[in-house]
């Protein structure tokens, strides 16, 4: 049970056994991904044929699309890229923002506001897209038929698929820095003051580098939400697609190895960042 | 010096607005308004072009139809089911990493677990798709075993859902878990285990009681997630998926019938809630202490 009690030899090898299954399970299906985009096959199915870079860099002669030349795929990735960046500056900003206000300002309603902002976390993201897709249209509808403007924006396509994603990953950003911010030690900021400093100083020199690690962190973890979304995403998509979407489409008619390809390069770079944070928190303990 | 005081009061208030307006147009205009215009959007019907009244048709057709009772009971169900299997196969892992495995060793554990769910759902569909259709690297190794005669389809059953399901949940059980098995004292468990209690004793009096916040924050949070997913059971699951997320999007994108749609999303929204709500009753916890600790 735990190491300072008496085992059994036969209990530890158990454990052993357990573990080594869990880790199979855990990674049988990403090593198959991985290794099925260089089989020299129109489709990601054994036997193997030998291996092949024509998933990533095409082939002529055997009439096969790679990565790097299938403008589709690299479109809608750099859709997804797009469609992150504006969601992580976007809640990363109002998360900043919400951790001062909840972390140094009382006023009526501050509970309230406090649950408020909780809520988007518990309603699942097809719902989220389906609400923003009704009223969005209804806003559109409105200002159509009252005042003759066609507003696009309000129809689905990317500014609403930011909105979406932005709606329940602003609370994530929210909950990170305010808990970052709310272990600050006021007296700093009170001896920077007393000894003539600006507020806009402090903020700048003190508070704002005092809560990088959680402003990084979150934008790590803003980028990633956005960049994997997918039920939201679905609902609000308009003509251009993001990666999952695109990748989604591809899967359900069958698509050959190229969609292995793309995904060991996510892979490769989720596992990246993933480490690099990881490294960064280390001794801050599990990230959040 | 009274001016000052007011110049310094106003000067507070001024940035509470201006701090408080970001967050009350984020949860107002993308949350409050958009989930009222949806609850409106399901109480009326279409009487004729572009003309509506108030009814309430659309949760009649969802009690009528068996179609849509059925899907609805179902994915509950599976989701229920899904949930209890991320505990299972959770626990002991979670157990290991806190408790069993030290330093180095049990960090790295631990990040190894994590790396998966920081790659793409669909990455990781696409792996299990590749390992158990017809064609795929499964039956086509149990055909070369000489265990069946010709590949068999592991797609498209509930077990495959199931699989996906555990697969994509299984962080949001180990994380909590790990955290409160932490926190629980070893002498305890030498304590008992000296009084001559058994392995289930402790494990039933001891370490699950401790853990019970952390065992139903894991719930909680696996549940919402596999009631709302989509790309999973549609997936692993196609045509015999039957999952109520497809119902919704099939209403909303497919069919253009919002006014169901609208219905449909809002029942499972009611079922999500009833649910988290209810478990945080049952352990008899606060809802944000829940969110904080997912």
């Amino acid at each position: 049970m735990i190491p300072s009690l008496p085992h059994s030899g036969w209990s530890s090898a158990l454990t052993r056994l357990y573990l080594v299954a869990f880790l199979i399970f855990l990674f049988l299906p990403l090593v198959t991904v991985a290794l099925f985009a260089f089989n020299d096959a129109p489709y990601p199915a054994p036997p193997w044929h030998g291996f092949t870079l024509d998933w990533f860099f095409g082939s002529v002669e055997h009439r096969r699309t790679g990565l790097f030349s299938d403008a589709e795929l690299l479109g809608s990735l750099g859709t997804s890229v797009l469609v992150a960046v504006w969601v992580t500056t976007l809640s990363v900003l109002i998360g900043l923002c919400n951790a001062f206000l909840m972390e140094r300002f009382e006023f009526r309603g501050k509970g309230l506001l406090a649950v408020c902002m909780l809520v988007p976390l518990v309603i699942p993201g097809v719902i989220l897209g389906i609400s923003i897709l009704a009223f969005a249209s209804r806003l559109a509808e409105f200002f159509n038929d009252y005042m003759g403007l066609e507003l696009d924006f309000l129809r689905p396509g990317l500014p609403l698929v930011v909105l979406g994603q932005f709606s329940y990953i602003a609370a994530i950003t929210t909950l990170t820095i305010s808990a970052r911010l709310r272990r600050f030690d006021r007296t700093l900021e009170e001896a920077a003051l007393n000894l003539g400093a600006s507020r806009w100083a402090t903020l700048q020199t003190i508070i704002l580098p005092y809560l990088k690690p959680a402003l990084i962190g979150s934008a790590a973890v803003s980028f990633l939400m956005s960049f994997e979304n997918f039920n939201t995403t679905l609902m609000l998509v308009g003509a251009n697609s993001p990666l999952t979407i695109m990748m989604y489409g591809r899967m359900r008619e069958g698509a050959t190895p190229v969609l292995n390809a793309v995904s060991l390069f996510l892979m490769l770079a989720s596992a990246i960042l993933a480490l690099t944070l990881m490294r960064r928190t280390q001794r801050r303990g599990p990230p959040a | 010096m009274t001016n000052g005081a007011a110049t310094a009061r106003l000067a507070t208030r001024l940035s509470l607005f201006l701090l408080l307006a970001p967050a009350v147009l984020w949860l107002s205009a993308l949350i409050l308004i958009p989930h009222m215009d949806l609850a409106l959007l399901s109480f009326r019907e279409r009487i004729g072009p572009r003309q509506y009244s108030l009814s309430v048709a659309q949760y009649r057709t969802f009690f009528i139809e068996p179609l849509y009772w059925h899907i609805f009971v179902r994915t509950a169900v599976m989701s229920l089911v899904a949930t209890a299997l991320t505990l299972l196969l959770a626990f002991p892992v979670a157990w290991i990493i806190a408790k069993v495995l030290s330093g180095r060793a049990s960090s790295l554990l631990f990040v190894i677990c994590l790396i998966p769910f920081w790659i793409s759902e669909t990455v990781r569909t696409l792996g299990w798709m590749i390992l158990l259709r017809e064609s795929g690297v499964l039956p086509h190794f149990l055909v070369r075993l000489g265990m069946t005669e010709v590949p068999i389809e592991m797609l498209y059953h509930d077990a495959t859902i199931l699989v996906g399901l555990v697969y994509t949940s299984l962080l949001f059980m180990v994380v909590p878990l790990v955290g409160s098995f932490e926190s629980l004292d070893n002498s305890l468990i030498e304590a008992a285990s000296d009084l001559g209690a058994s392995n289930g004793a402790i494990l039933t009096k001891i370490i699950i009681p401790h853990a019970a916040p952390g065992i139903t924050a894991g719930c909680i949070v696996v549940f919402m997630l596999t009631l709302g997913n989509y790309l999973t059971p549609t997936l692993l699951g196609g045509k015999n998926s039957q999952w109520f997320t497809e119902q919704i999007y099939t209403q909303f994108i497919t069919r253009f019938n919002w006014e169901q749609g609208a219905a449909l999303g809002f029942l499972l929204l009611a079922l999500s809630t009833l649910l988290v709500w209810a478990g945080l009753k049952l352990s008899g916890q606060r809802f944000a202490d829940v969110m904080r600790r997912a």
